[in-house]
């Protein structure tokens, strides 16, 4: 066991995938002996070499269109956009080429070795263009998996299983944790399963549930509420696509009460797919409306960030709402 | 030599590749980096006034980055980006358009904003994100944008604006405004597609748009030579879509007046837009968020210290009797204080309504926003110690 952030973590992972596999290759913007403007790629050129991790032109559609070219021809391709805000330029590759590239050529073709790393999310003073949760854009878009990791040990096992998965991988990376979330890793090599939630703390009362970085504000809440007595049932949903709807619905079954907090608006988020899924599954068993706690329907701000934001006090009334319903 | 007619190409019948030899472009320069203009070189229109309005609007701007950057140090603001090392390029280019003429920036393009009108106040309030910024302090700092000096705010994401540049040019002609767009980008941007789009649109429509690329030599920490681009740069990219185009040394403020008075001409008396060149470098780190010493060497640096715009400018103002090292000093002392007393005000200004959060996001707020907006009230009146910014001023 090592003591990592979430960056080092990333690193780490990183590290592995291309010391255990030559067609292994990390590029994008300032990736190169920069190590990118969070350091994520850092000491990755001086091990394995310019021709294995590398600098890009700054043209986010010719990353992603590149990394699903170099991913068709049999590599491992693992392309960093600098902010998830900056993804939108390579739009049109990942809906209509990684999504559909192995199921309209049916299966001739494939772009399973790509994954493509980007940081998410907002609290760090970003304004609009530095914090945008993009998840639900990508979410809708079959074909495509989508990862994103609450600590460091997740980011590792993760990333691991995302760059060698058989799929291509979107993986969202909580900036605002980068450096904040710190806990053990182990050294050696590690995956964590895809499309699986992971049940951080059992509860009878109500079911949080979150990804990425809004988990952290979930498990303040729950701190809070457990003072009121409430016995929280905490999830992290890691795969936003596939989602893993049998572990929710079996959560809710039993709590009957589900609180989903996400830091993008309301609107069309992600949220909202879920509950409308539960609902079904567990329709019976609710004793309150399904909640959703989430940013305005307003582009991400700045001098109003902390007013926008999803904070632990949202989810404790929420909570709090769920139960005296 | 035989000709296919159809296209206007001439026929070969051995088999040659171009390189990029082809096209070799030169780079304008008139003012030596001693500030002695160069023998014979033709200079741009100016008269006393206006090199005094370009230098002061140097100085400001050397002042204010200092400043900012400082304050971003200490935590008074959040983010700051200089333009140090490049003031000439924006505001050399600035200089040669007419008020009504709409400039659009990428980010470091704050000589240009200045030059244009824009008050020490109007920068602070927009860097503090004050109930007085224009841009009622949703975007970063250094997101400036004022409709009344026709200058377009600013979007983080790169090249946007590049093709947004083509379309308004194209409505200026159509309205025959007499009026041309000027459009920053740096040479980074210039790998993204829309800045593609934009020259190839300009060039199909013939719209009186000027590109002016600053290439400064690093995007963030890539440099651009090998890195950004395998060939000459940018302007031949401008002769390939079929642009009137030029080079010139982005150090020089007479070669980028000259440069740019020129286009301007081109761009509204014929349609041609046109693509410029300036060659410079980032002094500053790409913004305080960057620590450039991780990928560029000291030496390298001080190479370009040497080439200053500043003092290149303040050379030739002296030797024109325009200026005396005094008076360039007591202005800079002016300009110290200036910048000092706006921002202690502006610090002071409070933030913007919460009621702002969902203005502006269509022209009318939405029922919806509207209701969300009454919800997010009442949570902070109960938790005003939580949100202090707003708690105390919410009805």
């Amino acid at each position: 066991m090592a003591k990592m952030n979430l960056l080092q973590a990333i690193n780490n992972a990183l590290d592995i995938a291309m010391a255990k596999n030559d067609k292994v290759y990390s590029f994008g913007e300032d990736t190169g002996g920069f190590g990118g403007v969070f350091r994520a790629t850092s000491g990755l050129t001086e091990k394995y070499g310019r021709q294995r991790n590398f600098n890009t032109p700054l043209v986010e559609q010719g990353i992603i269109g590149f990394a699903n070219g170099l991913a068709s021809q049999g590599s491992y391709a693992v392309a960093e956009i600098q902010f998830g805000d900056y993804i939108f330029p390579a739009f049109d590759q990942i809906v209509n080429e990684t999504a559909k590239f192995r199921y309209r050529s049916g299966n001739e073709f494939n772009v399973g070795g790509l994954t493509i790393r980007t940081p998410y999310g907002g609290g760090i003073a970003g304004g609009h263009y530095h914090s945008q949760s993009p998840e639900a854009y990508f979410a809708h878009t079959p074909g495509l998996k989508i990862v994103t990791p609450r600590n460091p040990y997740q980011a590792k096992g993760l990333l691991l299983s995302a760059i060698f998965d058989n799929n291509p991988v979107l993986f969202l990376e909580p900036k605002r944790l980068y450096r904040a979330s710190t806990g053990d890793v182990p050294e050696e090599e590690y995956t964590l399963p895809l499309g699986k939630a992971d049940v951080v703390k059992e509860g009878k009362d109500i079911t949080l549930l979150a990804w990425g970085a809004q988990c952290e504000v979930n498990e303040k809440a729950a701190e809070m509420a457990e003072k009121d007595g409430i016995s929280c049932e905490i999830i992290d949903l890691r795969s936003i696509l596939p989602w893993d709807v049998e572990t929710v619905a079996k959560s809710v079954l039993k709590t009957g009460r589900l609180v989903i907090s996400q830091e993008a608006p309301l609107t069309n988020g992600f949220a909202s797919e879920i509950a409308a899924t539960i609902q079904k599954e567990c329709f019976l068993y609710l004793e309150s409306p399904i909640a959703r706690v989430t940013g305005l329907d307003v582009p991400y701000p700045l001098c109003h960030e902390k007013e926008y934001f999803v904070d632990h006090l949202k989810v404790y009334e929420a909570i709090k709402a769920s139960m005296n319903f | 030599m035989a000709k296919d007619t159809k296209h206007n190409i001439d026929i070969v019948t051995e088999a040659s590749f171009l390189d990029a030899s082809a096209l070799t472009i030169p780079m304008l320069q008139i003012l030596k980096e001693d500030g002695s203009e160069h023998k014979g070189a033709k200079l741009p229109e100016f008269d006393q006034a206006l090199a005094e309005k370009m230098f002061d609007t140097m100085q400001f701007i050397r002042i204010l980055d200092e400043r900012m950057i400082a304050a971003q140090r200490q935590g008074r603001i959040s983010f700051y980006l200089a333009s140090l090392g490049e003031e000439a390029a924006s505001i050399g280019s600035a200089a040669a358009l007419q008020d009504g003429d709409m400039i659009m920036g990428q980010y470091r393009e704050q000589g240009a904003l200045a030059y244009r009108g824009f008050s020490v106040e109007q920068f602070m309030n927009q860097l503090f994100s004050n109930a007085k910024d224009l841009g009622k302090g949703r975007q970063m700092p250094v997101h400036y944008g004022c409709a009344e000096l026709n200058f377009m705010t600013i979007s983080s994401p790169l090249g946007t604006q590049i093709p947004q540049a083509t379309g308004y040019a194209f409505g200026q002609k159509m309205d025959k405004s007499g009026h041309c767009t000027l459009c920053y980008f740096g040479e980074g941007a210039a790998s993204e597609g829309d800045f593609h789009a934009a020259l190839n649109m300009a060039s199909v429509y013939k719209v009186p748009v000027i590109f002016f690329c600053r290439n400064n030599g690093y995007a963030i920490s890539t440099p651009s030579q090998g890195e950004q681009y395998g060939g000459d740069g940018i302007a031949p990219r401008g002769v390939g879509y079929g642009l009137k185009t030029i080079r010139v040394d982005g150090n020089d403020i007479l070669a980028v007046l000259r440069a740019t008075q020129l286009a301007r001409k081109l761009a509204v008396e014929e349609n041609e837009p046109v693509l410029i060149e300036a060659m410079s470098y980032r002094m500053a780190g790409h913004s305080t968020s960057d620590d450039p010493t991780g990928y560029r060497s000291r030496e390298e640096e001080d190479g370009w210290r040497k080439k200053d715009p500043l003092a290149r400018m303040q050379s030739w103002m002296i030797n024109k009797g325009w200026l005396t090292e005094e008076q360039a000093e007591s202005n800079l002392q002016e300009k110290k204080a200036a910048v000092l007393a706006a921002l202690k005000k502006a610090e002071k200004v409070p933030a913007p309504s919460i009621d702002e959060l969902i203005n502006d996001v269509y022209d009318q707020p939405s029922e919806q926003l509207k209701a969300q907006l009454d919800e997010l009230k009442a949570h902070i009146r109960k938790y005003p110690d939580a949100y202090p910014k707003t708690s105390g001023s919410i009805d």
